[in-house]
């Protein structure tokens, strides 16, 4: 062992000394919400396949109040994720060159706003044509 | 002749792309109606997820595919973002950094296959 004993500056909070940082440590943040409903999803496909008793149990532990309200928070945190998603967009995508000019960072990220839109009026759309 | 090991970083991150479009576009509107709309009977019909309705939709084509996207996307999306913002917090990667990020999204996803599959087509 070493004698040499470096000084290691600490990590711990170096993220809220920032706004900027504050924001990043939020939207990877959202992650941990993602996880969460993966796994509440993957809880209703075993119930699923246990058969109509254990899949009843399960809608109705979706109807607590909890649960209504954990929902809650996985939609905040996820409909964060679409909106950071799509703003970092310009940064995390190969720029896109159209007759010689680079196509306007705005446009891409509110393309990507709209797309969401879209996605969830026409999924709400077909489920309920779907049930109805 | 020397061998070159392939990198395998370009599958975990095609994996996180993809789970993240997935998670953007239909994320809200999904948990809107799983774990909102349909527990407190809003908006859709009463028996939007009912036994035999979620049954046929987890039997068919179309329903099992997109189920199975969703579920295996999130969590391989949201197990890389974690397992690369672990730095953030001061764990560098390691087995245990691995093991509950990967391993967890391998788990969910045997788990999900495996339900999906014992559901029938």
């Amino acid at each position: 062992m070493s004698k040499r004993r470096p000084y290691v500056r600490s990590m711990d909070g170096w993220w809220k000394k920032n706004p900027f940082y504050v924001e990043y440590m939020i939207h990877e943040g959202t992650a941990l919400f993602i996880v969460a409903y993966s796994i509440v999803l993957t809880f209703g496909l075993v119930r699923l396949a246990q058969g109509e008793v254990a899949w009843n149990g399960w809608l109705e532990a979706m109807k607590s109040p909890l649960s209504i309200i954990f929902h809650l928070v996985l939609l905040v945190a996820i409909a964060y994720h679409a909106f950071t998603w799509f703003k970092l967009f310009p940064l995390t995508t190969p720029p896109v060159v159209i007759n010689g000019k680079k196509l306007e960072s705005g446009l891409i990220v509110r393309s990507g706003w709209t797309a969401t839109i879209v996605a969830t009026v026409v999924s709400f759309v077909i489920v309920w044509g779907i049930a109805a | 002749m020397k061998t070159r090991k392939r990198s395998n970083a370009p599958i975990f991150w095609g994996l996180f792309g993809a789970g993240g479009m997935m998670a953007a576009l239909f994320g809200p509107v999904m948990v809107f109606i799983t774990g909102i709309a349909v527990p407190l009977g809003l908006l859709l019909p009463a028996d939007t997820m009912s036994y035999p309705k979620m049954l046929a939709f987890a039997q068919s084509f179309i329903g099992k595919g997109f189920i199975f996207v969703a579920v295996f996307l999130f969590i391989w999306h949201a197990g890389h973002r974690i397992f690369h913002s672990l730095h953030e917090v001061g764990i560098h990667g390691g087995l245990v950094a691995k093991l509950s990020t990967y391993g967890l999204a391998a788990i969910v996803t045997v788990i999900s296959g495996v339900a999906l599959l014992g559901i029938g087509f």
